[in-house]
């Protein structure tokens, strides 16, 4: 069987912390990952900045771009319009992920073309329904290479179901058991939900 | 087929019992599972190394947050990009308890309310030790319970 051509992701965060789990969530998704720290680096490695481009004619094709928001120097939205006024590069999909729901700021950045609009954290969840999303538009054998990286991808790992809860605990502390611990909470959480009612990915 | 000894079993339960009590008091939340998650074989110490670097930010954060309220005028634009960035990788741990003083803080940067700042480092300073320790406890009883034999998930 041909091996699929796996993914290739560049994530863009200023977070130590969320450049490690964002990574983490794309191998698991069997993605190829390169992660940077600001947008200035991930324009460097994209070649936009005039000097000479990490991506080479054969390999390091970048599938889509996963930037953060919230960045000092070139926040995430400067980067996405760098990305889309690029004739060379406005074609890779760019999702943003932010911690924070603001209506104008998602409708800013759909607008500029990003795909999706994420909140963080990011769940897994999330980044198999953008890989699935990319792969869907990717090449000639679209279903081929989509059967083939997703079937892959499901051998290569034991635990399959990401709801399902995997922690040695399971059999103690279910999500469902903090739920019901949790009603009398004062604190609410952040909506987890991705907007796919406003982006193009339906 | 496993054939539990007694010390393991006693010592999962004790795990247990005390992971609960981390989601119960609100020191961490879901997301902390989520992380959990993400670890296997071929990553074991997945979560080790981000709650480490979580540490690491933290610290980094927490002196520039003291180093900011102590200028004679304060930088409250700063004051507040250092707490988001906080409030970020808190929330990405599920450190809840850290998370919500950041929340907080930032309502008091908005306000330019540098007392209510200064109770919020206060109050972030005793959270994020709180945590710390907690999790430091947390790895501690994970190793013991491997160290007896013990793997992850429990079967």
């Amino acid at each position: 069987m041909e091996m699929a051509q796996e993914l290739h992701v560049l994530a863009v965060d200023d977070s130590h912390v969320d450049r490690k789990v964002i990574e983490r969530l794309l191998k698991i998704s069997c993605c190829k990952v390169t992660a940077v720290e600001s947008g200035t680096r991930a324009l460097q490695y994209l070649g936009l900045d005039g000097g000479k481009s990490s991506m080479g004619i054969d390999g390091l094709k970048v599938n889509l771009i996963l930037t953060d928001y919230s960045m000092p120097g070139m926040t995430g939205y400067e980067l996405l319009k760098k990305i889309k006024e690029s004739s060379v590069l406005s074609k890779i999909p760019v999702v943003i992920m932010s911690s924070e729901k603001i209506l104008p700021r998602i409708d800013r950045c759909l607008e500029e073309g990003a795909e999706e609009f994420l909140l963080k954290p990011v769940k897994l969840s999330d980044v198999k329904r953008l890989r699935d999303f990319i792969l869907r538009g990717e090449g000639d054998d679209n279903k081929e290479t989509e059967k083939n990286i997703k079937q892959v991808c499901s051998r290569k790992r034991k635990f399959q179901d990401d709801s399902m809860t995997q922690s040695m605990l399971s059999a103690v502390v279910t999500a469902h058991d903090i739920e019901l611990s949790s009603q009398e909470s004062s604190a609410s959480s952040e909506s987890q939900q991705p907007l796919s009612k406003q982006s193009k990915i339906g | 087929m496993h054939k539990y000894s007694k010390i393991m079993e006693q010592i999962q339960r004790k795990l247990a019992e005390y992971t609960a009590s981390l989601y119960n008091e609100k020191i961490l939340d879901e997301q902390f599972i989520q992380l959990q998650q993400l670890q296997d074989e071929s990553n074991p110490d997945f979560v080790v190394e981000v709650v480490s670097l979580f540490f690491e930010d933290s610290e980094r954060l927490l002196n520039e947050l003291a180093k900011t309220l102590n200028q004679t005028n304060v930088d409250f634009k700063k004051l507040d990009a250092h707490v988001h960035q906080l409030k970020g990788s808190s929330s990405s741990i599920g450190a809840q308890g850290v998370q919500r003083v950041c929340i907080s803080f930032r309502n008091y940067c908005d306000d330019r309310n540098i007392e209510g700042c200064l109770k919020c480092l206060q109050q972030i300073k005793i959270e994020y030790t709180l945590v710390k320790n907690k999790l430091e406890t947390l790895f501690k009883l994970e190793k013991q319970f491997v160290d007896a034999g013990g793997s992850f998930p429990v079967v």
